[in-house]
């Protein structure tokens, strides 16, 4: 194979460019104009004029609530059938493609003869979960969503961190500060 | 009382009050470049600092700085030179707050039937002392590289005593046509003398009779304070710099160094470029006026220090070539023909 050569074009620069002085001023310019446009959306802020655009873009987040993107996969969520009883048949499908080996799955028969097969239990141990969103994916019946849109996960031991089917479909409130 | 005591006194004053000057604006610029930053970033900046939960905008800031610099462990490592280790920080400190004693932070005001000098240390060679005094700064840092016995420190601080050494030439070269016009050295009377006004409305200060020694000597004292862009001799991000075997309150020294020699080139352009303590149009006397002096010259020391922050936040690094290739061949040339411009324009007048 032929060694190609691309020349790069160096950028020509006029006067002006190279003595540098006018573009700095162009660049202050720039930076002043945000400084004082935002020096100023502070002053109304501070003085409860609220009405106008926001001095900055940061989301202080403990205080103001996490925004989250549409398509965000976050805590798993179990979804149930009509009559109450979880959508999920235990064919183990998410057990199997899980990466980190976080979910585990206990399966027993179901009373209603068409389901044949139903979680007896459903662990997931968020403290392996890497959050790759497989489970979802692979799920034949669509009962497991990562859409809980919760990311305060964090508990003061590992134990804690392992939710089961209650927890994950609502039927139980887990609390993760109560768990200390 | 007698005299004696009295001047004796009334020096340790103003030298305590030049001091205090330096020490609480270098905290406060620690604090002013966070937030300029963030602000004219889109960003809040830091604002979690707080005691019994007030905030104040982040102002606890530099004094969480301060708590944690003071309290981390002092690490000495093995290799290094001790006693030059333990010196170089004082060296580079101390020189760098000695400048400020020389600053005209005000003229002479008659209160109490007597004048007083507001000029902490008042020499007919002020500014000779002051560029002394920053360049033998240099030495701190250099000692600082050499005795760390490290290779790192050891390219951090050759690359630092060729640049603050190159600009320091050009620091004085910028300064010659003014003080031509001045007519002296001395900053108190370069102050006075742009007391006087160009054609009865005009303030004759430094930055309309010397329009181009004052962009060079802004630009060759932002180099000379090494902070961006000319920020090579630290290189925080990637290069690392002549400080790689500090901690602690050392650290925190070579730090409030950068932020003093800040404050002693904003000094030095409000005096010899933007009038000084002069208020234009107003004749300044008595207590009043000499409080007015001191607030006037604070003021253009911050704007001049809110416009070195601005530029540190706006501009890229210069690659070390191009720190060097402007210095000597740009900046230096211009300061000598705006020399000689000045000569002949001066000479030509009268």
């Amino acid at each position: 194979m032929a060694i190609t050569v691309r020349s790069v074009e160096r950028p020509k620069h006029n006067f002006a460019e190279q003595i540098y002085l006018v573009e700095v001023w162009k660049g202050l310019l720039i930076t002043f104009r945000h400084l004082f446009v935002n020096l100023a959306r502070h002053t109304l802020y501070a003085l409860g004029l609220k009405n106008g655009e926001p001095g900055a873009v940061t989301i202080q987040y403990p205080e103001d609530p996490a925004v989250l993107g549409h398509r965000a996969r976050t805590r798993h969520r179990l979804l149930k059938r009509a009559d109450g009883a979880p959508r999920c048949t235990a064919c183990l499908l998410c057990e199997t493609i899980c990466p980190a080996k976080c979910i585990h799955i206990t399966a027993e028969d179901s009373p209603d003869v068409i389901v044949e097969k139903r979680a007896k239990t459903f662990d997931i141990d968020l403290g392996l979960c890497i959050f790759c969103g497989y489970c979802a994916e692979a799920c034949p019946v669509d009962a497991i969503h990562m859409d809980a849109n919760k990311v305060e996960l964090c508990t003061y031991d590992r134990k804690s961190l392992i939710w089961t089917i209650s927890d994950m479909m609502g039927d139980t409130q887990k609390d993760p500060a109560a768990s200390t | 009382m007698s005299e004696m005591v009295i001047q004796v006194l009334w020096l340790f004053v103003k030298v305590a009050f030049a001091v205090a000057f330096g020490m609480n604006i270098a905290g406060l610029l620690g604090w002013v470049e966070r937030k300029q930053s963030a602000v004219m970033q889109d960003r809040v900046g830091a604002n979690r600092a707080d005691i019994f939960g007030i905030t104040i905008l982040g102002l606890f800031h530099p004094l969480a700085d301060a708590l944690k610099m003071l309290t981390k462990e002092d690490f000495v490592p093995a290799k290094v030179h001790k006693p030059f280790h333990g010196l170089a920080p004082i060296i580079a400190l101390g020189f760098g707050l000695l400048c400020l004693a020389a600053l005209p932070f005000g003229g002479t005001v008659s209160v109490a039937g007597r004048l007083w000098d507001l000029q902490p240390i008042a020499s007919p060679m002020s500014l000779l002392f002051v560029l002394g005094l920053l360049s033998i700064g240099v030495h701190g840092i250099v000692m600082a590289a050499y005795a760390s016995g490290s290779n790192y420190g050891l390219l951090g601080g050759l690359r630092a005593a060729a640049q603050m050494i190159s600009y320091e030439v050009c620091l004085g070269a910028a300064l010659a046509g003014a003080m031509f016009i001045y007519g002296t050295l001395d900053l108190q009377q370069a102050v006075i003398w742009q007391g006087r006004l160009i054609h009865g409305w005009l303030p004759a200060w430094g930055i309309f009779l010397q329009p181009l020694g004052f962009i060079l000597f802004l630009t060759a004292g932002a180099a000379v304070t090494k902070r961006a862009p000319f920020d090579i001799p630290e290189g925080e991000s990637e290069i690392i710099g002549y400080h790689v075997e500090y901690s602690g309150m050392k650290f925190g020294m070579f730090l409030m160094t950068d932020f003093i020699e800040s404050i002693v080139i904003s000094g030095l352009v409000a005096a010899v470029f933007l009038g000084g303590w002069q208020i234009p149009w107003v004749h300044l006397t008595g207590m009043a006026g000499g409080v007015l002096m001191v607030v006037s010259f604070s003021v253009k020391v911050l704007l001049v220090l809110l416009l070195l922050m601005q530029i540190r936040w706006t501009l890229p690094r210069f690659r070390f070539d191009q720190v060097l290739d402007l210095g000597w061949k740009k900046i230096l040339p211009l300061c000598l023909l705006n020399f000689i411009v000045t000569v002949w324009g001066v000479y030509l007048w009268r």
